[in-house]
């Protein structure tokens, strides 16, 4: 057992992905500089050398696309987009060509390129750079998607991204990277084994959580404990392809659902969720009806009053918990 | 790398007093007094981030004064100017007040874009500033529309797109210049060459340092010059616009400079993660605005206590507004959700 923060966890899926696998690299901005990726990637570079870990030009639709392009030559690029909103100049090589590939020419092509996409907000940075467009990825057939909220799993489902013969979107989040947990030693694990996992058990409500919402969540689920509230937990992980049978189990136990979620509410994920559940649920097994508890449907306001009007924190989702027990 | 800018990418060469020649002595007075405006506005902001009253990512030009001063006294309000993350000059010299740029960059509800954008979201439209936003060349587009607008209008309107040597580097910026060139549109490209991308030299990012190689591969004349060199620039930026304006279609214009402080923030001995020690020191006497200044002294338009009674003067406008932008209120939580779309709330 080794205590490391989520930051150091995604650091080591490099190394350990680097000091393995010859065929895995790395593009992306900012990866010469400590600035860009927070404490995520430093001195990889010196590392393993500027050929394998490449700084690059402002250009993100080329190399997302020279990435794709390598991969489909027998490599595993790694692209790195210090954020997420930078990554939209990308969205053709992504969207038209990695997720579709296998598809459009009868599965005998697969582009084992993974995308990190970090999510980074807060601060007063304003509209352009501090979206979570997590939901958007999730749509896209073909393209799977990860949202790592735990230590371990910054680290664990980066490695099963980067060795899935898969296109996969790999979203890590600011706001976690200061959370520590003691890591057990690597074992690789096929991507496509990964799924919804139950973080903390509670018989009263589901409350399901995708990325630092989770952390979120867990906060709650704690405070809430302390007053005699038992939740139930379940973190999303895998946002594509969506296996919701272990949250519709769980609501099924507690008949009650909440789903948090730091992206906004329209065609979000929250709603996915909650529609899933909706459907696999037998009728008459809810005692409330479902809440999502979202952003508003606003881009990012800069002041710092503002910001703390926008997000929500574990006082929010304790309020929507105890509305939702009555 | 092999470097086609020579002498203007060379840190110890252009630093004498420029070169004003028959210029009016009163246009060189007032492109002085802007220039130190602007100074001394970024001046204040960064002490407003070291002292952690600015707490959105504000992006210094100190050092790149010269061009937007230039650029801008051939502008005028109907015309549309497009900037990126860098933008406090483009704002400041084409005549936006100071006081919503100060209360903008501290999130205040006087600002020039009501307090919702800080320093990277910037807007002008009375003076022709129509955005100037972060995603790098994202804006460049938006100014070849306005340029087509213009154009639709007839009234001899121009556009100019402001962008950096890194923007290059991005697709759009190709295509763009393709649009303006086959639709010989009324836009004039300028690209502010600081020779960095945040961390990144241009050494490190293209194989050749003339960012203006592009516009001829459009077939779009372009001038390369010293962008601490006020006067050229002007003169450049004359022709140019007065050619766009004209019908002549759009013209690139790439400045050489240098920023003098971080990509983001105050510091100037701390380039995320880059030490540029020396070479900051020595593009301090390629100085835009003591080059201009020196000049003016030498020729007898200026005295040097009257010099320093304009550097008083300046910095006292400065501190008055920033006082005054520090005690402003900032916006309703209600501006969260009403100003999403044209109708407010729905
Ligand atoms: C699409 C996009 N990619 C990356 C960034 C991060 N970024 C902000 S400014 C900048 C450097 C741009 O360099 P340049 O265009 O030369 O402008 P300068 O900062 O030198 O003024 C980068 C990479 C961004 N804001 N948008
Ligand atoms: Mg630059």
């Amino acid at each position: 057992m080794n205590r490391t923060s989520y930051g150091a966890a995604i650091r080591e899926a490099f190394v350990y992905l680097l000091d393995h696998h010859p065929e895995v690299f790395v593009i992306g901005q900012g990866l010469w500089a400590k600035w860009y990726v927070g404490n995520t990637m430093t001195d990889l570079d010196k590392l393993y050398g500027p050929e394998r870990i490449m700084d690059s030009p402002v250009s993100e639709q080329a190399c997302t696309g020279a990435a794709v392009g390598a991969s489909l030559c027998g490599y595993r690029p790694i692209v790195v987009h210090p954020r997420m909103d930078f990554m939209l100049y990308a969205m053709d090589a992504l969207v038209n060509q990695a997720a579709k590939w296998s598809h459009m020419l009868g599965g005998q092509a697969h582009p084992a390129v993974t995308v990190r996409a970090i999510i980074n907000r807060g601060g007063e940075q304003g509209a352009q750079h501090s979206q979570a467009l997590h939901a958007w990825f999730a749509h896209v057939p073909g393209l799977r998607v990860v949202m790592p909220a735990t230590p371990r799993d910054a680290r664990d489902l980066l490695i099963s991204a980067v060795l899935c013969d898969d296109p996969v979107l790999y979203i890590d989040d600011r706001w976690l990277y200061e959370w520590e947990e003691d890591l057990p030693p690597i074992v690789e694990s096929p991507l496509e084994r990964e799924g919804p996992r139950i973080l903390r058990s509670g018989g009263e409500l589901t409350l399901v959580g995708v990325g630092y919402s989770t952390r979120l969540c867990l906060q709650a689920a704690q405070s809430l404990a302390t007053k005699g509230i038992q939740v139930e937990v379940i973190d999303l992980r895998v946002l594509n392809p969506l296996d919701p049978f272990t949250i519709v189990a769980s609501v099924k136990r507690t008949g009650r659902l909440l789903v948090v979620d730091g992206g906004w509410r329209t065609c979000g994920m929250a709603g996915e969720i909650i529609a899933c559940v909706s459907e696999n649920l037998p009728l008459g097994m809810l005692k409330q009806s479902p809440r999502r508890l979202t952003l508003p449907d606003a881009p990012a306001p800069t002041s710092a009053p503002l910001e703390r009007a926008y997000y929500f924190g574990e006082s929010e989702i304790i309020q929507a918990v105890r509305a939702l027990l009555g | 790398m092999d470097s086609t800018l020579g002498d203007l990418a060379n840190s110890s060469a252009c630093n004498a007093p420029l070169a004003i020649g028959n210029s009016d002595p009163a246009r060189l007075l007032a492109q002085l007094r802007t220039m130190l405006l602007i100074r001394r506005a970024e001046e204040v902001i960064g002490e407003g981030v070291a002292a952690r009253q600015v707490i959105c990512p504000a992006h210094l030009g100190i050092g790149q004064e010269a061009i937007a001063v230039a650029v801008s006294e051939h502008l005028r309000g109907s015309d549309r100017v497009f900037g990126g993350h860098r933008s406090h000059a483009h704002y400041l010299a084409l005549g936006g007040d100071l006081y919503p740029l100060l209360a903008e960059v501290l999130g205040k509800e006087a600002g020039c874009s009501r307090g919702m954008g800080g320093s990277m979201h910037l807007y002008a439209a009375d003076k022709g500033l129509l955005g100037t936003v972060p995603i790098v060349a994202g804006t460049v587009p938006l100014a070849v529309g306005a340029a087509l607008a213009a154009k639709k209008d007839g009234r001899g309107d121009v556009a100019v797109a402001y962008f950096g040597d890194g923007a290059s580097e991005e697709g759009v910026i190709h295509e763009s210049l393709n649009l303006a060139a086959v639709w010989k549109l009324p836009i004039l490209f300028v690209c502010e060459n600081n020779l960095f991308s945040s961390h990144l030299h241009i050494s490190l990012r293209q194989p050749t340092d003339r960012i203006a190689r592009f516009a001829d591969g459009h077939r779009i004349p372009a001038v390369t010059l010293d962008g601490n060199d006020v006067v050229a620039v002007s003169r450049a930026a004359e022709d140019m616009i007065a050619g766009a304006r004209g019908g002549a279609g759009p013209g690139f214009l790439e400045a050489v400079t240098y920023r003098w402080r971080g990509h983001v923030g105050h510091r100037e001995d701390e380039d995320v993660g880059v030490d540029r020690g020396a070479d900051l020191h020595l593009w301090k006497a390629r100085d835009p605005v003591r080059r201009l200044a020196d000049a003016l002294i030498a020729g007898k338009m200026l005295s040097s206590d009257a010099y320093s009674a304009l550097q008083a003067d300046v910095d006292a406008e400065v501190m008055e507004a920033w006082r005054r932008a520090r005690a402003a209120p900032y916006p309703p939580e209600s501006h969260l959700l009403d100003r999403v779309y044209a109708e407010a709330g729905r």
